[in-house]
């Protein structure tokens, strides 16, 4: 150990807080784009799979629910 | 050698292979970096002149050799994509772009947070840290520009260009400490010089290096994978694939 106490560990001689930010910050970007890339992942293959149900009952050629505001075609009028 | 270069090209020989590496990879590149980042935390000799706060160097190197090392490997894709218009290559920009992004910015933060205690200032516009900024905003232009054509050969044709006009930028950030005068310290790892550092600095750092290099490695299989599975969701073996996995 490079340390005497777990106490000077921590504060390092004042430098302690610009340390454990970055090891923190690390830690966090990288677990959050660890989350983010398997949640993509996730969301590809149950989308697919859904299609692909859908497409096994028939229903294929229904047009699908737009979702929120985009600027996709509308299919019916909605006068 | 020419087979090996097509199936190479093929989504689904890569998509096997990846599977195989992946756990390799994470499992590999986490023990590697958490035995250096321990280490270099805990058990490595404070240094005489920046005192404790030098310990971020063990992740900030890293960071910023995996933000340069990536931008290569996109160039190198991205000429394959321009030269032999091999899917699977414009697959890897696109997956890697972002993983970049978040190397590059960790790399400025650290680097921030280390100068403050340092150099005695957060930020300052020095040829080094200008660089480095110019290359965030090359990843975030590469993400935009790939999410903006929705046409899979026009985007990956004009996505493979940019990257390659923005690779000047690399020579000017490794140089950039020797061109002009500047606050930032000049390279920690030389190829053809010993470190300027005493081994029990230098070897965690090394394996921290490592380490993410393999975690790169896992980011790169696995957001390939996530891509291969939109852009060949037609395919026989896709939906086979899907209906395998879901469960």
């Amino acid at each position: 150990m490079a340390f005497d106490s777990l106490t000077a560990f921590i504060v390092m001689e004042g430098h302690g807080p610009y340390v454990w930010t970055c090891y923190g910050v690390f830690f966090l970007l990288l677990g959050a784009l660890v989350y983010w890339s398997l949640l993509q992942r996730r969301r590809v293959v149950s989308a697919q799979r859904r299609d692909l149900a859908r497409a096994a009952a028939g229903q294929s050629a229904a047009p699908r629910a737009a979702v929120g505001a985009s600027f996709n075609r509308v299919h019916e009028s909605q006068d | 050698m020419w087979q090996f270069f097509h199936k190479l090209g093929s989504p689904k020989w890569f998509f096997g292979i990846a599977n195989r590496l992946m756990p390799w990879l994470l499992w590999g590149g986490a023990v590697l970096l958490l035995a250096g980042l321990v280490w270099g935390l805990a058990f490595a000799p404070k240094d005489y002149l920046q005192g404790n706060s030098y310990r971020i160097i063990f992740i900030h190197v890293p960071s910023a050799f995996l933000a340069q090392s990536v931008y290569i490997m996109m160039a190198v894709a991205a000429v394959v994509t321009l030269v032999w218009r091999m899917k699977l290559a414009d697959v890897f920009v696109k997956a890697a772009a972002p993983v970049g992004a978040v190397l590059t910015f960790l790399a400025l933060f650290t680097g921030a947070v280390w100068g403050k205690p340092t150099w005695g200032t957060w930020w300052i516009w020095d040829a080094r840290l200008t660089s480095m900024l110019i290359l965030l905003f090359l990843y975030f232009g590469v993400i935009a520009l790939g999410a903006a054509i929705s046409d899979e050969k026009s985007s990956a044709r004009a996505v493979a260009v940019l990257v390659l006009v923005g690779v000047v930028n690399i020579p000017i950030i490794k140089y950039s400490v020797e061109w002009w005068n500047t606050l930032h310290q000049p390279a920690t790892f030389k190829l053809t010089e010993k470190p300027s550092m005493p081994i029990e600095m230098w070897l965690p750092l090394l394996l921290s290096v490592l380490g993410l290099y393999l975690i790169f490695g896992w980011f790169a299989c696995l957001r390939m994978q996530t891509e291969i599975l939109t852009r060949e969701r037609r395919t026989r073996w896709v939906k086979e694939l899907v209906q395998a996995e879901g469960n």
